[in-house]
């Protein structure tokens, strides 16, 4: 029996055709729509590097079923850069040199992007420490991301600040 | 006859590239998910392998449902010991000094848990991996040995890659006698595991007898010649592609048997096949940090003297090959003293073979050396940073050789400055912060070895003015692709901009090892030796062209620069690259270089990177929970080729550390032998809020004699020193020494 869902993904609608409910919304992005841009280092839910964004939120995608999120507004690291522009989060991610190997970056700037909007860490390190605690980065780039983390929110509000 | 450019044999002045804190070159590629891993290759027709991992750690497979698990729909093939087709080298043969032994599916044997005994490859990733759970093998089990009180014991004619067991230097007995202190230190280290965060990962592909593979390679020239063997295809016939390593850390520096079995199998379906380890599959066949028994003996004399160290070290291997911690080399060449005896034994255990991670040896035996070192200070009455001053080595202890720089001192401190450890009480216990948590401060010396390999390099400079520079190096997170740009830029005088960096693929001159943080020395000599000799022939070209101001430039010599040749003794006397090759109607003209040690240097001189880690730790009175609050590092280390990398290599080191200080633990069960902690819920590396205070600081050193640029590598010496400074920052928490790392907060309870 095959399984039907649509997902909009970075704007783009797609109709998936699975044979059964099994492949997971990382899979089903990696493997079958292309979008390797979003990693696997786990599969359970434990690294953080395979983070997207489902409806503004979140989520680690190797723990949810493509099937659950049937109809969603879905974002990767694909979709983040506008118009040829980085979002502020990348700019600060490379300004702050907040990676090295680039393997946890893709899911650590998710995370970024879903932490700023959650609006819980503002510019506080130690809370966006511990927000961006559930992404490893095993070359341990923390010292960067912390920063990079703090400089886009900066970057973001002045933004918001302009355009208000 | 022409007269050719002289370029100084000694000491190479680089360019306007080198030593600037560039951005990474691979930034935006990194941030838009745009850069690729081998995982992330999708081939038309492609199949995904999986392969069955032995729950048992000893014995032999006595049956696997290959019926059930070809029945499952999607499944192509199942490859087991009955049916795998021979390869043409024998897995269990090691060819080099470089190879280990691997499981190829060679025998129904099981050696350790985790072994591959089946592969399943089926259209989809579902389907492989629920065809390789329907296998549901049975076994005849054998007990597993785990620890070191279970196997069998032996004398290892070497230790790590091709070192000496044993080092005898004067008379351990009169150190012994001399000593007004005597302090012995039991140490335990456990087994780690590299756990990069991109598992391995291949695809592979065949035309004929031609194979393309992406898989991340620490060491591209030697894997590629060793695929080849196992196939029986001239190394040619490989295209190994490596443009990302998702971490390595040592790991992918070895052939493993997934990724023959992952060759094997796109052969047999004659279809690229990807195979990619899942998080507990790394907990096997890809290698570890064997786990250590360590004991130091150390003798102080009234003036705080070493009088004698003494280290054995006992390292873990597997029950089939010997790559064994190092660990005991460690007391070699960082502490002054007249006897020194280092000594180690192995122990077989049922798990795969360890191999090189990230400061093999020198990590487990400076964590132990530097808690003995703090407890000797301890005897001796002397403040811990002073006792390390106070038995500063002048010359390498082991070899009494001359170091080829060493300022250890500034490093001394400047750290201490930076971390403001003046008026440091002695005791322990002593210290208590606004919450009430005890506080505790720590040192850790630092030293890591400066090896060089092979590499060979390709530079060309085109008529335009741009450059391009070819090299088989590795980008697996040190920056390779952005910090030898800047040496590759600076050898061909033109700014970085104008490069064009290829690298990461076995279709370019070899960039040898990217290991033993010598690969920025290596290649990057290599590189600017390829640069400079296509300068060498732009210069005989611009000299002996009567049009060119640099005519008869001859032995005054000329220099590179700025996109331009200069004359050395006249600067104001210049041309464009540009002008002289569109003189010379040529559209380029082509440099090749290789790097490696100069022999003689190798022989007159010690060659080390240095540093010192200070950390604070606070400690909660009651729960005895541990936090690093602080790490502060100096480092020496040669020429810096960019000190922004530097310092996230330098950083991420001393994090490592925090994480062998208080976090990973790689746990077999000694019943069953299985790993039973093989995922990072279980096996703990270090969180972002686990190190909220991390600091590298640079001392600048002018090294003559390490190689031809002065690189000496800073990519693991940051784990030495920060393991010991934080235990014995915990010490001057709590008053209690710990003897096992990870220190676990029932070390602490008392």
């Amino acid at each position: 029996m095959t399984l039907s869902l649509s997902l909009t993904v970075n704007g783009d609608r797609h109709e998936v055709h699975l044979e059964d409910a099994r492949p997971t919304l990382l899979d089903v992005l990696r493997e079958r729509l292309g979008l390797v841009g979003t990693k696997k280092g786990c599969d359970r839910g434990q690294c953080g590097a395979c983070t997207v964004l489902v409806d503004g939120r979140r989520i680690n995608s190797c723990l949810t079923l493509a099937m659950s999120v049937d109809g969603a507004e879905i974002t990767t690291i694909e979709g983040v850069a506008r118009n040829g522009a980085m979002h502020p989060v990348q700019a600060a991610f490379i300004d702050n040199d907040a990676f090295q190997c680039g393997y946890c970056t893709p899911g650590q700037i998710m995370s970024a992007i879903g932490l700023i909007a959650e609006g819980e860490a503002g510019g506080d390190p130690e809370r966006i420490r511990e927000g961006m605690s559930g992404n490893l980065c095993r070359c341990a780039a923390y010292p960067g991301i912390t920063e990079a983390v703090r400089d886009a929110t900066e970057r973001l509000s002045q933004n918001q600040r302009k355009s208000a | 006859m022409a007269e050719t450019l002289e370029f100084p044999t000694g000491h190479v002045r680089l360019g306007s590239n080198a030593g600037q804190p560039l951005t990474r070159r691979d930034g935006m590629l990194k941030v838009t998910g745009a850069a690729t891993y081998a995982a992330d290759n999708r081939p038309a027709g492609l199949l995904h392998a999986v392969y069955a991992v032995s729950a048992i750690a000893r014995g032999r497979v006595t049956f696997l449902d290959v019926a059930a698990a070809k029945a499952h729909p999607g499944v192509v093939e199942v490859i087991t010991p009955a049916n795998r087709p021979p390869l043409a080298r024998n897995p269990d043969e090691k060819a080099h000094g470089f190879s280990w032994r691997i499981e190829a599916l060679q025998n129904d044997g099981v050696r350790y848990a985790g072994q591959p005994i089946a592969v399943v490859v089926a259209e989809t990733l579902e389907a492989a991996n629920e065809g390789a759970r329907l296998l549901a093998p049975r076994y005849e089990v054998e007990p597993a040995r785990i620890g070191h009180d279970r196997g069998e014991v032996f004398d290892p004619p070497v230790v790590g890659v091709g070192a000496e067991p044993n080092l005898t230097k004067g008379d351990a007995e009169v150190g012994h006698r001399a000593a007004a202190h005597h302090v012995d230190v039991d140490i335990e280290t456990p087994l780690h595991y590299h756990n990069a965060l991109e598992p391995h990962a291949i695809v592979a592909e065949w035309h004929g007898d031609r194979l393309t593979l992406d898989v991340p390679n620490q060491a591209i020239a030697i894997a590629r010649s060793d695929f080849a063997g196992f196939f029986g295809v001239p190394a040619e016939n490989v295209e190994l592609r490596s443009p990302f390593i998702g971490g390595g850390f040592g790991s992918k520096a070895i052939l493993n048997g997934p990724q023959v079995l992952c060759i094997l199998a796109a052969r047999m379906t004659n279809r690229p096949v990807k195979l990619v380890l899942r998080r507990d599959q790394m907990f096997g066949p890809v290698g570890h940090r064997g786990g250590t028994r360590q004991r130091l003996s150390l003798g102080v004399d009234e003036g705080g003297h070493l009088t004698v160290i003494e280290h054995h070290a006992q390292s873990t291997t597997s029950s089939f090959d010997d790559f064994l911690e190092p660990a005991a080399n460690a007391s070699h060449n960082l502490y002054a003293s007249p006897a020194i005896l280092t000594r180690h034994t192995g122990v077989r255990i049922d798990t795969g073979t360890p191999g090189p991670m990230r400061a093999p040896g020198e990590a487990s035996g400076s964590a132990a050396l530097e808690c003995a070192m703090d407890e000797a200070a301890e005897a001796a009455g002397l403040d811990p940073l002073e006792f390390r001053m106070r038995n500063y080595a002048e010359t390498d202890p082991a070899t009494g050789r001359p170091f080829s720089s060493k300022a250890l001192r500034q490093c001394y401190a400047e750290g201490a400055k930076q971390f403001g450890w003046a008026g440091r009480p002695l005791a322990p216990r002593q210290m208590r912060d606004e919450a009430g948590h005890l506080v505790g401060w720590g040192v850790g010396s630092s030293l890591f070895p400066n090896p060089m390999f092979q590499a060979e390099a390709r530079a060309v400079l085109r008529a335009d003015g741009t450059g391009l520079v070819e090299i088989s190096a590795v980008e697996m997170g040190q920056g390779a692709l952005t910090a030898l740009a800047q040496i590759a830029a600076d050898g061909l005088g033109i700014d970085v901009d104008k490069l064009e960096f290829r690298a990461g693929s076995s279709e370019l001159p070899d960039g040898g090892i990217a290991g033993g943080s010598g690969h920025t020395a290596t290649a990057g000599n290599a590189i600017f030796a390829a640069g400079s000799d296509a300068m060498g022939r732009l210069a005989d070209i611009a000299t002996q062209d009567p049009a060119s101001p640099l005519f008869g430039a001859g032995n005054a010599g000329v220099v590179a620069r700025g996109g331009r040749l200069h004359r050395a003794d006249d600067e104001s006397r210049s041309e464009p690259y540009t002008a002289i090759l569109d003189r010379a109607g040529l559209d380029h003209v082509e440099g090749h270089g290789s790097g490696a040690r100069n022999p003689a240097d190798a022989e007159d001189y010690a060659m080390f990177s240095h540093g010192v880690v200070f950390a604070e730790v606070k400690v909660d009175p009651e729960l005895y929970q541990v936090r690093v609050s602080r790490l502060v590092g100096a480092f020496a280390a040669g020429r810096i080729i960019n000190p922004r990398l530097a310092k996230s290599q330098l950083t991420g080191g001393m994090i490592w550390g925090l994480g062998f200080a208080l976090h990973e633990e790689g746990v077999h069960d000694p019943r069953t032998g299985r790993p039973m902690n093989a995922d990072f819920a279980g096996y703990h590396v270090p969180v972002n809020a686990d190190a909220p205070s991390v600091e590298a600081f640079l001392v600048e050193e002018d090294d003559r004699h390490v190689n031809a640029l002065g690189i000496k590598g800073v990519g693991e010496i940051g784990i030495t020193g920060s393991v010991g400074a934080i235990a014995n920052a915990v010490w001057h928490a709590t008053g209690v020494r710990v003897h096992r790392f990870p220190i676990h907060i029932e070390a602490l309870l008392r």
